[in-house]
């Protein structure tokens, strides 16, 4: 690791304030100081957003539930305002990593780091959520771009993530038998203006499954799902599961998912 | 220590080896590495303490790894299913440099086992060890017998599928019989005792194999693909008698020592070159005192893993540790007795050869007079009224080399059901029979299966390295994509034991360190052989269950 400045400011405008250009946030740290560890990245200062009130915790008001960005996987999973509102939701956060990482990792984390394998993707681009940085929203699907890329400018502060609850959501994952991320995650939802498939972990960042979608929407059944294929074309393949696999998987996955649905 | 014996760097006298808890082993820590004789050289180099740690990716790296073979091996039978003859050819991965074990463990640890528990009229082995470009290949739980288990099981079961008969039905019709021993092999070895009909047919119970097609039927109700298979394995451990690995080529003994001290109050230590990182030797080696010299548990210390203050040994491994360490144990506190017999002659004013000796009580042959043992520590070490051609103090040492190897044996079998919808095994049941000789703490025995098992299935379904086919670059390189095996990737187990007593070494012991690591690999994959219909190689990781399910 390369040595840096450390800040730890209480409020929102300090930190946005406080980072600079070579500098970065630091959450719950799982991502991130791995990298700095192995100094596969370098910062002049970390702004620790752990001191920050406003960015942690769990709202629900009428048809919308936000998570603070400093919320960590295990408040989510045990919330039982995600239980109720959103369960699949909360099924997804407890299934994140293990204890420990579930402790420290935190959504605002998780989303902005982008990682290919990682669960939440999912849910935000399914759920149809909105992100809300120190400026602006801007909805899931533009917000993740590609593989560990997002629409984050640079000192950009991603403050809460609010997700429409869903008439019925699910989610099935199979987990990479070592890492335990997501070698396929799908998550799917049906929402007011129709069923969203969303698929992690099998291409270089979240995408949604049209096919499936149109199926479910006109039968919302695990069998709906079952057949459909998906192009392996562009999906990952490395030393755990080729694309072909993934792909395969992507079919048993949502058709868990939908099983699951609740 | 090889370092300073042969490599001269320090005079072996002026060399201090502190190992306190090392967090396991399972053979990596036996070898020397360049980076401990580079730290000694370079400290002696520049007259100051140098500490060096190696973090998991050096570790991933550089540690040894454990068993690269490709096999060939055919397998004659005659009409009835007897076995005529046993021909393999292996080539062994030795990685870019030798190893310390390297070259030994797919030749004397591997091919002397090929005989299984079988009568088996004619074996020929042929092992080429071969140089890459991959991290040195050495000992790992188990060392060259996994190997040869795994060859001969997988063997048999594919024998019984072509010949149309239960795999456990061909095997019981090979076993070499309760009553020969000892038995003689083509390859070498003289087999101690066993009762391998028994430990098999105890396995079966335990997992009721006559209840399994209806499990079969009904997980087939499920979409599932349920399989059974077996392993019976066998294992040379005790490691070894030194004439013997001598004329193997071995520049080494392989002998254990040890030292017990009674201490004027009456506690006593012992001192053993069996060094212990999480085999529990502190509390089987007590009981060992306990038991025979009527010590209470707690008022024995086990001392190891500081060279200045235990006396030499060989190293933990080899499932040796009670069978080899804990009979020079015993030997040093034969002495004690003898010692100790000699005083309470004296102080009772006996005959030393009308004394009999029980758990610490020495008692004159046909009378009421005894003395215990702590009574006797504390007269030889305040020897006030004492045989005036009598050392005080009583603290012996022994060494003790083993007259054969010992053979550890068992039959494991592994029941599992196959999502083929994804390529998960599910391990649904496991029962384990083994039969390691005497068991002194059956808890730590059954601990011990239950960590082999685990890193038996995690070879079988879990883990590989994976080197990059064009770069070389080590894929595997941290628990991302390694994968080791965890508590929810394991069934229970069943353990139950059947022993026959080992008639080579005093403590009728034959270890039982490795005994679940030999012996899973092979049971697991012939349950997921039985399962899909048809055989793939290790690690059967998802992906490749799949693929198979899906052609089945
Ligand atoms: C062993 C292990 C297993 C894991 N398994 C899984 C898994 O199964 N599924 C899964 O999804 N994830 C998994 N993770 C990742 C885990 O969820 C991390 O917690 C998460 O990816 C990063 O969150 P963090 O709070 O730790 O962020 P950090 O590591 O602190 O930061 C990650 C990045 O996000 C930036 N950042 C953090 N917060 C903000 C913010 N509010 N606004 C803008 N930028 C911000 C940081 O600057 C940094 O670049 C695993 C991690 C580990 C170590």
């Amino acid at each position: 690791m390369y040595s840096f400045e450390y800040e730890r400011p209480k409020g929102i405008s300090e930190a946005v304030g406080a980072v600079g250009e070579d500098d970065k946030f630091l959450a719950g740290g799982q991502s991130f100081l791995p990298t700095l560890k192995l100094r596969l990245a370098q910062v002049d200062k970390l702004v620790d957003l752990g001191s920050i009130a406003e960015l942690k915790g769990i709202t629900v008001s009428g048809n919308e539930v936000s998570i603070g960005a400093m919320t960590t996987h295990a408040t989510v999973a045990s919330s039982a305002d995600v239980k109720s509102s959103i369960p699949a939701l909360a099924h997804l956060a407890a299934h994140i990593g293990d204890a420990q990482v579930r402790n420290r990792g935190t959504i605002g984390g998780s989303i902005a780091n982008n990682d290919p394998a990682a669960d939440y993707p999912s849910a935000l681009v399914a759920l149809g959520a909105t992100v809300h940085t120190n400026n602006r929203t801007i909805a899931a699907e533009d917000f993740f771009v590609d593989l560990f890329e997002t629409a984050l400018e640079e000192g950009e502060l991603i403050t809460k993530v609010t997700f429409p609850i869903a008439e019925k959501a699910g989610y099935a994952k199979f987990p990479n038998p070592a890492s335990r991320f997501a070698l396929v995650g799908v998550f799917v939802a049906k929402t007011a203006s129709g069923v969203r498939v969303a698929v992690t972990g099998a291409g270089p960042s979240v995408f949604r499954q049209g096919d499936m979608e149109a199926a479910l929407d006109s039968n919302f059944s695990p069998d709906a799902v079952k057949g459909i294929k998906t192009d392996a074309s562009g999906l990952n393949s490395d030393i755990h599961a080729s694309a072909e696999y993934r792909a395969h998987l992507i079919s048993v996955m949502a058709s868990r998912a939908v099983a699951a649905a609740s | 220590m090889i370092l300073s014996a042969f490599v001269a760097i320090a005079p072996e006298h002026k060399l201090r080896v502190i190992a306190p808890d090392v967090g396991g082993g399972f053979g990596s820590k036996i070898f020397v590495y360049a980076e401990e004789t580079t730290t000694i050289w370079a400290a002696k180099r520049v007259g100051r303490p140098i500490k060096w740690t190696a973090d998991r990716s050096e570790a991933f790296l550089t540690d040894a790894h454990g068993r690269d073979h490709a096999t060939h091996a055919e397998m004659a039978f005659d009409a009835d299913g007897h076995i005529l003859g046993f021909r393999v050819s292996t080539k062994a991965n030795m990685g870019a440099y030798l190893s310390t074990f390297a070259s030994a463990v797919p030749t004397y640890l591997y091919a002397t086992l090929l005989n299984g528990q079988y009568k088996m009229p004619c074996i020929y082995a042929e092992v080429m060890a071969g140089f890459t470009n991959t991290t040195p290949v050495d000992a790992y739980r188990g060392a060259g017998r996994p190997e040869a288990t795994y060859v001969v099981e997988r063997m048999m079961e594919r024998a019984a599928r072509d010949m149309n008969m239960d795999p456990t039905e061909l095997r019981m019709k090979n076993f070499i019989s309760p009553d020969a021993y000892p038995y003689e092999t083509p390859v070498i070895m003289t087999y101690d005792s066993g009762d391998y009909p028994l430990t098999m047919n105890t396995a079966k119970k335990m997992i009721d194999y006559d209840g399994f097609q209806a499990r079969k039927a009904e997980s087939a109700s499920r979409g599932k693909l349920r399989g059974i298979g077996s392993a019976a394995y066998i294992e040379a451990c005790g490691i070894a008698p030194s004439a013997a690995v001598g004329s193997l080529g071995a520049g080494v003994g392989l002998w254990e020592s040890a030292e017990v001290r009674f201490n004027p109050t009456g506690s006593v230590t012992v001192f053993t070159g069996s060094h212990s990182h999480g085999q529990g030797h502190e509390t089987t080696f007590a009981q060992l005192i306990a038991d025979k010299l009527g010590v209470p548990f707690d008022q024995v210390e086990v001392v190891h893993g500081d060279t200045t203050k235990v006396p030499f040994g060989m190293g933990t491994y080899g499932s040796r540790s009670l069978a080899v360490g804990g009979s020079a144990i015993v030997k040093a506190a034969d002495k004690i007795v003898e010692k100790a017999k000699k005083i309470a002659a004296h102080l009772m004013e006996a005959s030393a050869d009308d004394i009999e000796h029980s758990h610490g009580v020495f008692s004159i042959a046909g009378t009421d007079k005894q003395m215990t043992i702590g009574e006797i520590a504390f007269a030889a070490y305040v020897p006030h009224n004492y045989p005036e051609d009598l050392e005080p103090g009583l603290a012996e040492n022994a060494f003790y080399d083993p007259l054969n190897f010992t053979f550890p044996a068992g039959t494991h079998i592994a029941e599992v059901e196959i999502d083929p919808d994804t390529g998960i095994v599910d391990i649904v049941d496991w029962a384990a029979a083994d039969d390691f000789g005497n068991i002194i703490n059956p808890m730590i025995v059954e601990g011990q299966v239950h960590g082999g098992v685990a890193q038996g299935i995690g070879q079988a379904l879990l883990e590989g390295v994976v080197y990059d086919d064009t770069s070389g670059q080590l894929l595997t390189g941290s628990y991302m994509d390694y994968c080791m095996p965890r508590a929810d990737d394991l069934p229970s187990f069943k353990v139950e034991a059947t022993n026959t007593p080992c008639p080579s070494n005093p403590l009728g012991v034959k270890g039982c360190g490795e005994a679940g690591a030999i012996a899973a690999p092979a049971a697991l994959m012939n349950a997921i052989t039985d399962a899909l219909g048809k055989e793939i190689d290790m690690p059967a990781t998802p992906e490749k269950v799949w693929q198979a399910a899906q052609s089945a």
